[in-house]
């Protein structure tokens, strides 16, 4: 495991309210647009009342810089955020295959990736969030020795998990077959 | 002109043609978009033969707009309207969801849906990409099951328009259940689980056109706005003033009503309306919250997420999800059927939004058939063998299918409480008037007007050119923030009221302006583009239909029995004064330029630019 740094957003998707208020800021502060589609962060709902915010997770190895064939993505030193840099990248999607949550899009306009970079240290996501007293994302430090790669999933795979722990398991099944 | 897509969409079902069209600039200046809109197309395309229509024919124009503050203004909505197969009027009828942003993300400010689809269809939209797809498949089917297929469905879709876009998040969608298939009157137009527009009856006008539902996914931004960091700053101050002062409705929303409010105010139906007033405190809020698994829910860009999201995890209703019944839900399908405990009203709300129905017009019609059971007008027999005592949840849950599929009573009931106590009457030979609590063929909110203690008032809805819907309400002064003359605003820019009740006209109208570019001022509101709309909905809604007119003054009225003195509670012996209330409406007929019988006033008409409305109203005799 490579030496960890830098911050994480810690997510609570049970707690999750659905208000898309991160999606605003988020496209705002990057895209200068509300833009949901632009967002770094996306709410996605395949289920209502299991809204999962999705974004990228900062695996330790960082598979989507690995397998980047453009050099177009790197790692923020001080944040440990994943850096596009947009000139470079030819919107090959590779990264999107390599992550294990297949959390890089698309932008919507422009063809290139988009992922989080953490806003460069202050996610406007976290501090909406926050404000709102919903606590469904927090701003940690990026612990040593522990595998955020484990929690990275597809957001398929996290409303399953997402609406056990909600709806429980019986129910959960009925909601999304 | 900023935060509009600047385009509608055409869809004539009954020829398959889609076609994007534009309003000039004067007429969204005007009608601003939503409600206001609406009300302008359906005036200009049906108007001259209104009367003739039938809500439920291919004739019948559904719309589904936005507005210029939506996506903007802390709050989200879509507002639904068309010719209404309750009130023969007009309603905007909104709800809650992301619909509005996807359809602008997308491009369009709204869709307008004529004619009807030969065979079981759904709208699919994605950007420019706009379809009619078979939903024969989930014809028939409720709520979940629909929601599910339609999510999958249209995620594969969109993959293959976008192949290397990454993971899609899911479209939005608004749908009907067998209720609106099945063109009963009281269905509602839903997104998520129970966000319905419902007054109006729009679920059984996508019934009757054949259209199961309507998918919008949208991958551009938002429009550009006037003023981006005035839109921002407002944003945030409204924001800040909803988390600061909203506290108590953001922890419980409306649904601490049930209980508390509702034996506060003495203003809630109870058993039909026999009563308004309530002990049991095993309605609490604090009695719902066990079942909640998300205490703030909500909607795009909402500071307030008043919605909580509630779960019967055990016993004999397992499995049901809902949104926790809010207080109209906690009254029309709980207290108002003699219903008492959280666990029955969730169910009861869960199947009610399975099925398709609105909470509030199929409480109503259980309520009053209810009493008819209970007054012995209609045996057991008659409800093909239901035992429809207060409180008997089964019995309720399975009248509500027999209704949204028009089986058996259900049938008759189906046509809401107006037309069902009309046709029951006629068949035993007696007026059942006084059991039907409506106002203008619309069941009316669960805000009573005999304690005074509510926010409404004698003339609130006997005045309304929304009849019974209890968020759009006639009251003096007409610039109060309680008159409809506001709602109006709230409904054409479209964005959720709940987040204004801390706020200045004057701050909606500067936010107005940073979005659109245009000024607009209080007076301008009040005494010119509100009165114009409210003009054109009252002409229309005393046209009227082939199945029901209503008469100018006469039927400007109350039901029967809000003229009973309140027989319990803090209050008991209330009623409104006879002589008073002919005074107000008289008075609030002066103020919004009508005649003594609550006719629009040809200088009135001429003033707001309406010369076509006077002439209708003349060839009608309406004007004499």
């Amino acid at each position: 495991m490579s030496q960890s740094r830098g911050i994480w957003i810690e997510r609570n998707y049970e707690l999750c309210s659905g208000c898309r208020r991160c999606e605003i800021v988020c496209s705002l502060y990057h895209e200068g647009k509300i833009w949901p589609e632009a967002s770094r962060i996306r709410i996605f709902m395949l289920v209502p009342g299991v809204e999962i915010p999705h974004l990228c997770f900062q695996c330790e190895d960082y598979p989507c810089i690995e397998v980047c064939p453009a050099e177009a993505l790197s790692v923020n030193n001080q944040t440990g955020a994943v850096e596009v840099n947009v000139s470079k990248c030819t919107g090959c999607s590779l990264c999107i295959g390599a992550c294990p949550g297949k959390v890089p899009h698309m932008h919507p306009e422009k063809n290139h990736i988009i992922i989080c970079n953490l806003c460069g240290g202050n996610p406007k996501c976290v501090e909406v969030c926050q404000e709102g007293k919903w606590n469904a994302l927090k701003l940690t430090s990026r612990k040593k020795d522990f595998s955020y790669k484990a929690l990275a999933k597809t957001p398929e795979e996290l409303t399953i998990e997402t609406a056990k722990k909600l709806f429980g398991e019986e129910i959960a099944k009925e909601v999304w077959k | 002109m900023r935060g509009y897509a600047e385009k509608f969409l055409e869809i004539d079902l009954s020829t398959k043609n889609i076609k994007e069209i534009k309003f000039p600039e004067e007429i969204l200046h005007d009608y601003i978009g939503g409600r206001g809109l609406a009300t302008k197309i359906l005036w200009d395309r049906l108007g001259r033969k209104w009367e003739t229509i039938d809500p439920f024919s291919p004739e019948n124009i559904l719309l589904v707009f936005t507005g210029p503050l939506t996506g903007y203004f802390p709050g989200t909505k879509v507002c639904i309207s068309g010719k209404s197969p309750q009130s023969n009027g007009v309603i905007g009828s909104t709800l809650a969801g992301e619909f509005g942003i996807d359809l602008k993300c997308a491009g369009y400010d709204g869709l307008i849906i004529t004619g009807k689809a030969e065979k079981p269809s759904y709208i699919f939209i994605c950007d420019e990409q706009v379809e009619i797809k078979d939903a024969t498949p989930i014809w028939g089917k409720k709520a979940r099951e629909t929601l599910q297929f339609l999510v999958k469905k249209s995620i594969e879709n969109i993959k293959k328009i976008k192949p290397n876009y990454g993971e899609v998040k899911e479209p939005s969608i608004l749908y009907i259940g067998p209720a609106g298939e099945n063109k009963t009157r009281v269905a509602a137009v839903v997104a998520k689980y129970a966000h319905g527009a419902g007054y109006g009856g729009y679920g059984g006008v996508m019934g009757s056109k054949n259209l199961k539902a309507i998918i919008a996914k949208g991958f551009g931004p938002l429009p550009e706005v006037h003023n981006k960091e005035k839109v921002i700053e407002l944003f945030n101050q409204i924001s800040r003033k909803n988390f600061e002062e909203m506290e108590k409705f953001r922890r419980w929303g409306t649904g601490k009503a049930g209980y508390e409010v509702g034996a506060e105010t003495s203003a809630e139906p109870v058993r039909n309306w026999q009563e308004e007033w309530h002990d049991e405190k095993s309605f609490k809020g604090e009695e719902f919250d066990k079942y909640w698994i998300k205490k703030y829910w909500g909607d795009f860009g909402c500071p307030v997420t008043c919605l909580k999201l509630a779960v019967l995890k055990n016993g004999n209703f397992k499995g049901a999800i809902c949104d926790n019944p809010d207080y109209e839900l906690e009254a029309y399908l709980g207290t108002n059927l003699g219903i008492f405990t959280p666990e029955d009203n969730i169910y009861l709300s869960y199947i009610i939004n399975e099925l398709g129905l609105c909470g509030i017009q199929a409480g109503a019609v259980l309520g009053f058939a209810a009493e008819l059971y209970e007054k012995r007008i209609l045996s057991k027999e008659e409800l093909n063998g239901i035992e429809l005592k207060w409180g008997n949840i089964q019995a309720f849950a399975a009248l509500a299918e027999k209704i949204a599929c028009r089986q058996g009573i259900g049938d008759i009931l189906a046509e809401g409480v107006y037309r069902a106590a009309k046709k029951i009457g006629e068949m035993k030979g007696i007026d059942l008037s006084k059991y039907a609590i409506h106002e203008k063929g619309v069941a009316i909110g669960a805000h009573g007007i005999r304690s005074g203690k509510d926010y409404v008032t004698n003339i609130s809805y006997a005045c309304s050119v929304q009849a019974g819907d209890h968020t759009s309400v006639a009251y003096i002064p007409i610039d109060h923030e309680n008159s409809e003359l506001q709602m109006i605003m709230h409904d054409s820019a479209v964005y959720c009221f709940f987040n204004t009740f801390k706020l200045e006209d004057a701050e909606i109208f500067q936010f107005y302006e940073a979005v659109t570019g245009w000024k607009l001022n209080k007076e301008e509101w009040y005494k010119e583009k509100a009165l114009r709309i409210l003009q054109l909905q009252r002409a229309m809604l005393l046209l009227g239909g082939p199945d029901a007119q209503w008469k100018p003054k006469i039927d400007d009225e109350n039901p029967p029995r809000f003229w009973e003195p309140l027989p319990s509670g803090p209050y008991k012996g209330r009623m409104p004064d006879r002589k008073r209330f002919e005074e107000d409406r008289l008075e609030y007929y002066r103020l919004v330029g009508w005649d003594e019988n609550g006719v629009p006033k040809p200088e009135t008409l001429r003033k707001l630019g309406l010369r076509d409305v006077e002439i209708k109203l003349r060839e009608v005799g309406l004007i004499k």
